[in-house]
């Protein structure tokens, strides 16, 4: 199964195929992990199945030992065996979790590139404060830069989760999470919401672009000489629940409005249109 | 007058509610008419209904879990071939639906199928092993089943009547908030859950004092079976994790109903609070549904590998570890909502200390098979099965708990596939271990064994087709609870997890098959020995059926497995021990108080689902008065003459003598 | 007998080495003399357990008022809210009630009447007056705009205190039917265990209460 998996990481968002140092030590730590645990693991199964069959009542050749049912040597190595095992990984996890701490800058020379993250009902939204531009439903990144994200919520809860970039992480409202992931490969990666909030939310997947220096510092440009501005008011229009809205990107951004998000200085996304009776907040959706 | 509730709430416009609710109203009210026309009514009433005997209620509540793990899995039918097809479409079920119906599913299976299905084991099999004639409190265990029956009635009712949650099982704030949920169906949802979580809670208030308490003479603490043991962490687990989450849905309610802050966005809420109270319910939970199933296979594997238990200490220590553990850990439900290195690492490294007393069971089963003479009975299929299935979700489960490992697959299908590992290949099979091991007792048959096996072998091999692809998916980067998608390498995993469910379907299908013939063939499959297989505890000292008083005297326990050693003993003298002097025995009455309450449960729990409030008050009343009239009856118990006693504890000698002639024969 | 067993010279009755003495082999039965457990043994010791799952619920309501507490939402604090006369006013009438309850619970086990229908009596007096004066904080709270949808800390204070007032209201309607019951069945074994619980109940009331005034109210004030 495992090789399977692997054997197709490749046309899917796999997290096995990572394409940032971030993705790939999370991998590590999982492949690492699962070895050590499948070295207990895989003896134990075949030692139940091998038991089992062995000691099966027609089975003449084996020995009965109605007594056998304690000792003490057996008793301190079963106890000992999980322990251990539980040892190693516990350092693992130990030493990883402080390692990827998502909050945790990356090593790299190139300075983090600021991006302020707003999840809605239901479509994505991309803050460069320093660029003053905002993209929806597309992230655009550059190589090779680690991207220093700052994450709230409009509305309900949301997970932040690019696949093959690596760590995922909650979006809330009045919170502002913090996460740093890097694309060391250029090229188009699936990004989705990895918890439900509400009718829209398999449509709530995102392309990341990950392009060189140069074609982020063009598209920064094709932003900032067309579309809306992004101001109290747009956004307000923005937070009202729709779904499947396709990319596009904000001239100017408001400065603060990401502050603002998180200090609700802007109110909360409104939810559906109060209609009591059931059913018609889905509908009204899908009309 | 009716609040909310209006023509608009039944779903005339969605065919697949309506048609289901239509359904499953023609069958219900087909049973009922069969029923009064055959004039079982006031047999049911009587023997049934009323009935506040331990064996009887536990018996309820598992064709309770049976019922609702059929209506749970038509849910699951849905949910995977609607995943099977909803590739670049949008498959037949709309986002509201869909989310209604994982929803609905993830709620019915913990609440009111793998809960009933173990407190019935808990209630049918504890007492009997402890050589008590009942709980402590039997009058307050029929309260506690059909407090439990009114919440799956509420679930069912929102079929057809308005609509169910739409946000998962947990009902995360803000999205259950009535800004972002305004309908019924997180009410529903709320109500349903309180109302079978107060029967819960009592349910544990007495299982804990029942074995606490309540043991034949000499059954001291380390003679108890391990299933009693476990019955005894799971029910202090429920006690003292159930309240919370009470009181966290108490506060989700006070939050939709009248307007407080507790969990909103706005005012100061606060939905990180939520989370941390739900899984300090929610961790200890699992383990309120494991323990039992370890308790079982334990029974299970010492039974029929014909040898005691190995390790019994570390039995008791691994089960009352993982009891106190289990509160220590739920923190790693949420790894990523960006707590800090310290706090994910330190509760990571507490959630992998689990697996080591459940390794620890694991090595003490194999161990006991191990110098055993095995016999690949249903339940013991069942064990191994068991042991191989729950060792890959164990894996995956520590594999979790790993806070790197588990920024990748949080809330994925692979996430999903753990805990369907867990629950299906150590509840469920648990469950139906311990099922198929104590029918006989219950009803003095045995399930026909083919049957058994068929259901046996479509249910761990459909598992294994639809929940190994899970894994793959949460690789692939699939999170869960999607509609629809359109990644093209995630399809193919999906058509096979679809195919898996139709094979676990005709395993229900099985089951469903093996009762029915089962009943027909009685008479062929008749236990008339009352010990069937061989066992070792106390209950198949007694006959199967056990008379209502489960032993016409109290075992004299001088041992662990008790019964064992009096079979041996008797096989050694070639005699049966004399004949105790009988006496009479008071017994319980039986009261209509739980059904009663539970159905003015129901229609205060459907007020303040749609806001008819007289009705409320009106119900509140009802169940005020009929505890009054409870407490007023002058006689609370009946007695069983002592002639009765006698007769029926003399057949049981009989069918005893006549075991041990057979015994002596083939020893000699 | 495999050989297993032999040479360790532990009684085959004993196979987990837990220090049980043989039992059945030698034809003794020695086994630790558990008595049967009384019925009002078994009911006080269920009860309790049932008390105690009571407290954990309390104790959420407590964590969350303690996350909660500081979120004021620019509305009043407790500093500003808390009137001290009267909760002193309110400890006093519940520590007197349980007080008068344990008279009460005395004259039910020695069936005096006088004990009995006097202790309830004014025990219920005390605990109207709490509730009494609660209310009154409460109806005064929301006049003046602080009701619980005001912020999350009013949220968790009405949702700890009330609930412990919901209990007194309870304790009271269970206190009315004791009565009414002892009047009209006698001083019955199982009244009495009925009577022992209510005892209990009250008496957690009062600790819960202990914990809420000086959690919630003397912290709160101090604040």
């Amino acid at each position: 199964m495992l090789a399977s998996t692997l054997g197709l990481a490749s046309c899917g968002p796999s997290v096995l195929n990572p394409r940032g140092y971030v993705g790939a030590a999370d991998r590590q730590i999982l492949l690492d992990s699962l070895a050590i645990m499948l070295v207990i693991i895989v003896p134990v199964i075949i030692a139940t199945a091998g038991v089992a069959w062995w000691f099966r009542a027609s089975n003449t050749r084996a020995r009965y030992m109605p007594d056998f049912v304690y000792s003490g040597s057996i008793e301190l190595v079963v106890w000992s065996i999980p322990l251990m095992t539980i040892l190693l990984l516990g350092g693992v996890a130990w030493v990883g979790s402080h390692e990827l701490d998502p909050a945790a800058p990356l090593p790299s020379k190139a300075p983090p590139l600021d991006v302020q993250v707003v999840s809605l009902d239901w479509k994505w939204l991309f803050i460069y404060p320093k660029q003053d531009v905002a993209s929806v439903n597309r992230l655009v990144i550059p190589v090779g830069t680690p991207v220093h994200f700052v994450l709230t919520s409009a509305s309900v809860m949301n997970v932040f989760f690019v696949p093959q970039l690596g760590s995922m992480i909650y979006t809330m409202n009045r919170m502002a999470d913090r996460l740093n992931l890097i694309a060391d490969h250029p090229g188009t990666y699936y990004g989705e919401s990895a918890m439900i909030s509400g009718d829209g939310f398999a449509t709530m997947h995102f392309d990341v672009d990950a392009v060189p220096t140069g074609q982020f510092a063009a598209w920064v440009t094709a932003a900032k000489s067309n579309g809306p501005g992004l101001n109290a008011q747009t956004y307000g229009d923005l937070a009202k629940q729709s779904m499947s809205v396709r990319p596009f990107t904000y001239r100017t951004v408001q400065p603060d409005l990401f502050l603002k998000i998180v200090t609700q200085a802007v109110p909360p996304g409104p939810g559906p249109e109060i209609s009591q009776t059931p059913g018609d907040a889905g509908k009204a959706l899908r009309n | 007058m009716l609040g909310k509730l209006s023509w608009s709430a039944i779903p005339f416009d969605q065919p697949i509610p309506l048609v289901a609710g239509a359904l499953v109203l023609i069958v219900i009210l087909a049973v009922l008419a069969w029923i009064l026309a055959k004039g079982y009514m006031p047999y049911l009433w009587r023997e049934w209904i009323t009935s506040v005997d331990h064996k009887r209620i536990g018996v309820m509540y598992c064709l309770l879990a049976l019922v609702m793990l059929i209506r749970g899995f038509i849910d699951a039918i849905m949910m995977r071939s609607q995943q099977a097809v909803a590739f670049r479409a949008p498959g037949y079920l709309p986002p509201d639906h869909f989310d209604q119906i994982f929803s609905a599913h993830g709620t019915l299976m913990i609440f009111f199928v793998a809960m009933p299905f173990v407190i019935g084991l808990m209630n049918f099999a504890m007492p009997l092993q402890l050589g008590a004639r009942d709980v402590a409190f039997p009058t307050l265990n029929s309260v506690s089943f059909w407090l439990t029956a009114t919440g799956a009635l509420l679930i069912n009712i929102s079929l057809v009547v308005g609509e169910f949650s739409r946000t998962g099982w947990l009902a995360y704030p803000p999205l259950s908030e009535l800004t972002y949920s305004p309908d019924v169906g997180v009410d529903y949802y709320l109500w349903s859950v309180q109302i079978s979580g107060i029967g819960t809670l009592l349910t544990g208030v007495n299982l804990v004092t029942t074995v606490l308490k309540i043991h034949a003479p000499g059954m001291t603490y380390m003679r108890m079976p391990i299933f009693c043991w476990t019955t005894l962490a799971s029910n202090l687990l429920i006690v003292a994790a159930f309240p919370v989450l009470t009181a966290t849905y108490a506060m989700l309610l006070l939050d939709r109903y009248l307007g407080f802050h507790f969990f909103t966005n706005t005012a100061g809420g606060n939905m990180m609070m939520f989370m941390n109270l739900i899984w300090m319910w929610g961790h200890p939970e699992v383990y309120i549904l494991i323990l039992p199933a370890f308790g079982i296979y334990s029974e299970v594997v010492s039974t029929f590998s014909r040898k005691p238990l190995f390790g019994y200490r570390s039995m008791v220590m691994a089960t009352m570890a993982i009891c106190i553990i289990s509160f220590m850990v739920w923190l790693h439900h949420f790894f990523t909502m960006g707590a800090g290195a310290n706090v994910n690492a330190i509760f990571g490294i507490a959630s992998m200390i689990i697996a080591v007393p459940t390794g620890v069971k694991i090595f003490n089963w194999l161990f006991t098979m191990y110098g055993g003479r095995v016999v690949f009975a249903t339940p013991m299929m069942w064990a191994i099965a068991f042991m191989i299935t729950f060792t890959i979700g164990g894996m995956t489960g520590v594999l979790l708990a790993v806070p790197p490992a588990d920024f990748l697959v949080h809330n994925s299908l692979f996430l999903v596939a753990h805990f369907h590992n867990v629950i299906i290949g150590g509840v469920l099979f648990g469950v139906f271990a311990g099922y198929t091991y104590w029918f006989p007792k219950a009803f003095g048959f045995r399930l026909h064994e083919g049957w058994g096996r068929a259901a046996f072998w479509f249910w761990v091999i459909g598992f294994y087709v639809a929940w190994m692809p899970g894994y793959v998916l949460g690789l692939e980067g699939m999170t869960r609870r999607l509609q629809h998608y359109d990644v093209a390498a995630w399809h193919p995993w999906l058509v096979i997890a679809a195919f898996g469910t139709v094979i676990i379907l005709l395993g229900i299908i099985s089951q469903i098959v093996q009762l029915f013939v089962s009943i027909r063939l009685r008479e062929e499959l008749r236990d008339v020995t009352g010990d069937p297989w061989n066992g070792r505890s106390l209950e198949w000292s007694t006959a199967s059926p056990p008379p209502p008083f489960n032993f016409g005297v109290l075992p004299n326990v001088e041992g662990e497995e008790p019964y064992w050693g009096i079979k041996q003993r008797a096989i050694e003298s070639g005699e049966l021990r004399p004949e105790p002097e009988y006496s009479e025995i008071e017994l319980p009455r039986n009261s209509p108080t739980g059904f009663i309450c539970a159905f003015f449960a129901t229609f205060a729990g459907f007020g303040l689902i749609w806001h008819i409030w007289w009705l409320v008050i009106l119900s509140c009343i009802g169940a005020f008065i009929t505890f009054v009239i409870f407490a007023w009856r002058d006689r609370s118990e009946y007695v069983v003459p002592v002639e009765e006693v006698a007769r029926l504890d003399r057949a049981n000698r009989t069918a005893r003598a006549a075991w041990l002639a057979a015994n002596v024969q083939a020893a000699q | 007998m495999s050989g297993a067993q032999a040479g360790t010279g532990i009684s085959p009755a004993d196979p987990y080495r837990i220090g049980h003495y043989a039992g059945f082999r030698q034809g003794t039965a020695v086994h630790a003399a558990r008595e049967l457990a009384s019925k009002r043994v078994i009911v006080g010791y269920g009860f309790w357990i049932f008390l105690l799952s009571d407290i954990v619920m309390f104790s959420t309501f407590f964590a969350s008022f303690g996350v909660l507490s500081g979120q004021t939402a620019g509305g009043p604090s407790g500093k500003d809210l808390f009137n001290l006369t009267n909760v002193a006013i309110e400890t006093a009438c519940l520590l007197f009630s349980s007080f008068t309850c344990g008279i009460a619970s005395i004259g039910a086990r020695t069936h005096d009447n006088l004990m009995y229908y006097g202790g309830m009596a004014v025990t219920f007096v005390f605990g109207a007056s709490f509730l009494y004066f609660e209310m009154h904080e409460f109806v005064g709270l929301i006049l003046q705009g602080a009701g619980p949808e005001r912020s999350a800390f009013l949220s968790a204070f009405f949702t700890v205190v009330g609930c412990h007032g919901l209990h007194v209201t309870l304790g009271l309607m269970w206190l009315l039917t004791m009565v009414a019951q002892v009047f009209s069945k006698g001083y019955r074994p199982d009244i009495l265990r009925r009577v022992l619980c209510f005892s209990l109940f009250w008496h957690t009331l009062d600790i819960i209460w202990v914990a809420l005034f000086t959690i919630v109210y003397l912290m709160g004030a101090g604040q």
